[in-house]
């Protein structure tokens, strides 16, 4: 009986829209569903630093350069938070990135594309991590504490990101004439990616009824699918570039966009290991970690030595 | 050509060069703080970089910008010295390199931040904020190399060796730079060369490494006669301005 007493608190709390704490008692399920959501975030972080780092050393002005340089650190930043909100929840680094290693654990599909021009990177940072903010943005309030609170720290950061995304489309846009078709050419990548980011329809969701129930998540996968299109076609239009995407009109009867649907086969194919650079982004990650075996051992056997001395 | 800009340049491509071969690391680092940490002097050695083109463009006067400098000259054009061009290798070779330079560049621009020169005294006395940091983490990752596991003081002894044979450039003085000198302006760095070598001879020996005893040293970078290193890092540095000449970033 004892059980129903926690999870009659637990319920409580979230009715009243209280944090759940790390030494709170929680559901198996709700920890279960936070572990795998929140390293997933965390991963993606992590790996989300491949594809713009792709282009740190090839940036083209000094500036450029630095601000990517420094919005790619940022994002290693936010894995840290996230690496360390997962570990509250009861698992370790080292488990964490094994997960990742091992393929068990997923990260975001928008990673598995390749960046093959300047443009992709002014793409990213305006459509993907436009994207990931409106997630985010809602996380913040996520019924977690841990979670919610470096969702906080990583959303004030965020909205730098776009921007630096978005002044390189503009530069390309209002640029020379192969300029502007690069960053044409980007969005017309991008854009269906970036879609699938909100995930699968919500009738074919499978944890989004848990997570909305235990308000991890507060808005639904196609509700913020919507509101990224809405906020997004007059950022295009204002670029004097288009979206490639044949269906997309006004509706004023819902005071929104009609758009087409990503094409959730190819989704599918990304997230079980066939997209573009699964392969090669999984490969750099463990490539890292093997080849930073001996540097962690030899901090690991240099503070054991300065601890044995400072004891002895 | 006037000494003023080739001497400013000189201490741009240094930073310039040595920051686009650590921001090669970045997402690749051993550890994820670590990985942070390393981008951190990448962005500072940037910012450094930064500011001595601007004003090495600015005293040169002949319209060119920082970016024209850093993206549109070539190999022989560039005039670093040697060491900041060589490839990152392991992260022992990365920290060694590190470690040369940091402490260089400690005395370096605390002297220079002495400059009658205004601009350069500033730079300086900003860029020894962010290098006394730089010089913490790399000599505390040469000690933990060193005096850590027998791999890692291999490979760190190794990268000694041989990078030992490009740090006598760092203490060459030419006709520029002696001139500036009387102007008040540059630093002797032939004068630093014994305070330099007495603290990586104690870094390396708390560090239970050897100094190497060969005393040959390569030069040629202020005069553009690099290794064959750079003009791979330059092309892939400037490949996007030299395909788009006509066109703003
Ligand atoms: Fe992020
Ligand atoms: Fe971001
Ligand atoms: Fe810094």
């Amino acid at each position: 009986m004892e059980n129903k007493t926690y999870e009659d608190l637990f319920e409580a709390k979230l009715a009243k829209n209280e944090m759940i704490e790390p030494k709170d008692w929680m559901p198996e399920n709700y920890r279960k569903h936070l572990i795998r959501q929140v390293s997933q975030h965390a991963h993606s972080e992590i790996v989300g630093m491949l594809p713009e780092g792709n282009w740190i050393t090839r940036a083209p002005s000094l500036r450029a350069k630095k601000v990517l340089l420094a919005k790619v650190q940022d994002e290693g930043g936010h894995g840290l938070y996230l690496y360390t909100a997962a570990e509250t929840l009861g698992i370790s680094r080292d488990e964490l990135l094994d997960n990742l290693h091992t393929g068990k654990a997923k990260y975001s599909s928008i990673f598995n594309y390749p960046t093959l021009t300047w443009a992709d990177i002014g793409a990213i940072g305006w459509l993907v991590d436009g994207a990931a903010i409106m997630n985010q943005v809602m996380l913040q309030r996520t019924s977690y504490g841990p979670y919610a609170r470096a969702m906080v720290r990583i959303c004030k950061e965020e909205s730098f990101h776009q921007r630096q995304g978005y002044e390189i489309m503009t530069h390309l846009a209002f640029g020379t004439p192969e300029q502007k078709a690069m960053a044409q050419d980007a969005i017309n990548r991008w854009w269906f990616p970036t879609m699938m980011m909100f995930g699968p329809p919500d009738a074919e969701s499978p944890n989004s009824e848990n997570a909305m129930k235990w308000r991890i998540k507060r808005e639904t996968n196609d509700q913020l699918r919507q509101r990224f299109v809405n906020q997004t076609v007059p950022q295009v239009e204002y670029l004097g570039l288009t979206v490639p995407d044949p269906n997309l009109k006004w509706n004023e009867a819902k005071k929104g966009y009609d758009f087409s649907e990503p094409d959730w086969t190819e989704f599918k194919n990304v997230i079980s290991g066939n997209g573009p650079c699964n392969k090669e982004r999984l490969g750099a990650r463990v490539k890292a970690h093997k080849d930073g075996a001996w540097v962690r051992e030899a901090a690991a056997a240099y503070a054991k030595k300065q601890n044995q001395s400072i004891a002895a | 050509m006037n000494n003023l800009f080739v001497y400013t340049l000189r201490l741009a491509d240094n930073s310039l060069v040595l920051a686009q071969r650590l921001s090669e690391w970045t997402g690749h680092g051993p550890f994820l703080e670590e990985d942070l940490a390393l981008t951190n002097v990448a962005l500072d050695t940037f910012g450094t970089a930064t500011s001595l083109l601007e004003y090495a463009a600015q005293v040169e006067g002949k319209g060119r910008s920082a970016d024209d400098l850093a993206y549109f000259r070539h190999e022989r054009e560039y005039t670093n010295v040697l060491l900041v061009e060589q490839p990152n290798g392991d992260y022992a070779k990365t920290i060694i390199r590190q470690a040369f330079v940091d402490h260089f560049n400690l005395l370096l621009y605390t002297e220079l931040a002495k400059s009658k020169d205004e601009t350069i005294a500033g730079i300086a006395q900003k860029a020894i904020k962010e290098v006394t940091y730089h010089v913490r983490h790399s000599s505390s990752w040469v000690l933990r190399f060193g005096d850590g596991t027998e791999e890692s003081h291999n490979r760190a002894q190794e990268a000694v060796n041989e990078l030992w044979r490009f740090t006598g450039e760092l203490f060459e003085m030419d006709e520029v730079e002696n001139n500036l000198v009387k102007e008040g302006i540059s630093v002797n760095t032939s004068l630093l060369k014994e305070k330099w070598e007495k603290q990586i001879t104690d870094l390396l020996t708390k560090a239970t490494l050897k100094k190497p005893e060969s005393s040959f040293m390569q030069s040629g970078g202020r005069k553009g006669m690099h290794t064959e290193h750079l003009g791979y890092l330059l092309s892939e540095m400037q490949t996007v301005p030299r395909m788009y000449p006509n066109a703003k970033w």
